[in-house]
């Protein structure tokens, strides 16, 4: 079992450790609910350090990426980051990953934690380029910093104005007095706020840094329960649930970062158009009463299986039952009134469009 | 982890108390604990007769879903109708928290005093 650089930590503050794709991570500190509200409120801190880092560079980094991943590559800017799917021949999707631009030859791309060695296998065997590709997923410490004082946080922690990075955007810069550290306004929980990357061999003091910092505006550590409860709420796509091999990212709602029309196309382009009106597709649902619907529970129509539920909690700041599902696109319109089979009793789920929770 | 030495208890991390025919099952503060936030309780029915190890009730946590188990055969004579809008209260309070009760023709067997199930969960 792997151990990120604040392992350390989370054992001292009690976290409850579990296994996660291959590491030994923090699932609660104090509860997720309230490690949930307390982010949404005000602040959190994330020890996200399993994600994976992929480096490309060269005179062929750019090309490279434009190929392999489905978003407009070529338009980002130094300093700008983009969401992307890596996709197969079939249009299935290998993972869904956050492009950084540090130079017009010089890219990381951020990868899921339990697709590190797919994806960097993926990538190197399918670069048609020859851009010089590194897994530097044990040189980077990953943390993020969410919610709406985290802008302010960061600002203590950095020798440039925190506010000034606009959202999807990063500076390369020192942090808690950590130099070359990537500071990127990106997040996974809805809210404002920032990613870190840092690197490993600095990071440990890192941690308590932060959350020295955060003391004054309620800054408290989060595990991976409430990362996944706030990511569900604005109907955040979670690989290996709403994402997988076999499914397009058209049929999980993910067609703003599908660019069929770029020059070339990109690997997995032809077969994502020709899938176009195929297969089901993800829908959200809230569930009335009070049973939570949870991934693999069957949804039905007229007695009919028509999908299956790929995430569902109790949302905390909702305080409603939610899922996400795929279902047969017919199926698929707000207001459509489905059944979960929640253990052997119905319980009925009404398709809504947008995320569940929304920022006010 | 709070361990009252006046309970029993089961290995599927209950409390059982005996009193005459009667016997009155919760969730231990460790159960709770693991399970994490609860949110609701799915009571089940009154009257019904259960064979040991059949689920009565289902608990469900922000995270996940357990079951709570007869720890002997007998008959639910009673649902904590309280615990169906609050079932936060098993996490504050395990012990006072009792959630259903068997009226039973057998005493329980092989349950745990509150050393062994301290040694149990470790």
């Amino acid at each position: 079992m792997r151990r990120t650089p604040f392992h350390g930590r989370h054992v001292a503050a009690g976290a409850r450790m579990v296994p996660f794709a291959g590491f030994e991570m923090p699932i609660q500190y104090a509860g997720i609910r309230e490690e949930h509200l307390a982010t949404r409120a005000r602040a959190g801190l994330f020890d996200v350090s399993h994600m994976g880092e992929i480096r490309f560079r060269g005179p062929k980094a750019e090309a490279s990426l434009t190929w392999l991943l489905s978003n407009a590559i070529r338009r980002m800017e130094p300093g700008q980051a983009q969401y992307n799917a890596l996709c197969n021949e079939r249009g299935g999707v290998v993972d869904d990953v956050f492009v950084y631009k540090l130079a017009d030859d010089d890219f990381i791309v951020c990868v899921n934690a339990a697709n590190r060695e797919k994806d960097f296998a993926w990538v190197t065997e399918h670069d048609r380029e020859g851009a010089d590709i590194v897994d530097e997923g044990d040189d980077w410490a990953q943390i993020a910093i969410q919610g709406p004082e985290a802008v302010e946080i960061v600002d203590l922690l950095v020798d440039f104005d925190a506010r000034a990075v606009p959202r999807h955007h990063f500076r390369h810069a020192s942090f808690a007095d950590v130099d070359g550290c990537l500071i990127a306004r990106t997040g996974y929980t809805g809210e404002d706020g920032f990613e870190v990357f840092v690197p490993a061999g600095d990071a440990p003091p890192v941690w308590d840094r932060v959350l020295d910092a955060g003391v004054n505006h309620g800054l408290v550590p989060v595990g991976l329960g409430a990362r996944d409860t706030l990511r569900l709420e604005v109907r955040n796509a979670l690989y290996g649930h709403e994402l997988n091999d076999d499914t397009t990212p058209l049929q999980s709602g993910l067609g703003w970062i599908v660019k069929l029309a770029k020059p070339g196309g990109f690997l997995g382009s032809d077969a994502i158009a020709a899938r176009k009106d195929e297969g089901r597709v993800v829908v959200g649902m809230v569930v009335e009463g009070k049973r939570i619907a949870r991934e693999g529970m069957d949804v039905l129509s007229e007695g009919r299986v028509v999908g299956r539920v790929t995430s569902g909690t109790l949302g905390p700041s909702v305080d409603r039952a939610i899922c996400l599902a795929f279902v047969d696109r017919e199926l698929a319109s707000a207001g459509t009134r489905l059944t979960i089979d929640v253990r052997g009793k119905e319980a009925v789920g009404v398709v809504v469009d947008g995320p569940f929770y929304k920022r006010s | 982890m709070n361990i009252p030495a006046n309970l029993q208890y089961t290995n599927d991390d209950e409390w059982v108390t005996v009193e005459g025919d009667i016997v009155t099952v919760g969730i231990t503060d460790y159960a709770q604990d693991q399970l994490g936030d609860l949110v609701h309780v799915e009571l089940g029915e009154v009257g019904r007769t259960v064979a040991k190890d059949e689920a009565v009730c289902e608990i469900e946590s922000v995270k996940t879903v357990a079951e709570v188990k007869a720890p002997v055969a007998g008959e639910v004579i009673e649902v904590n109708a309280a615990l169906a809008d609050a079932a936060e209260q098993i996490n504050s309070d395990p012990y006072g928290s009792w959630i259903f009760k068997l009226r039973v023709s057998a005493p329980p067997t092989g349950l745990l005093d509150a050393a062994a199930y301290q040694a149990k969960i470790g």
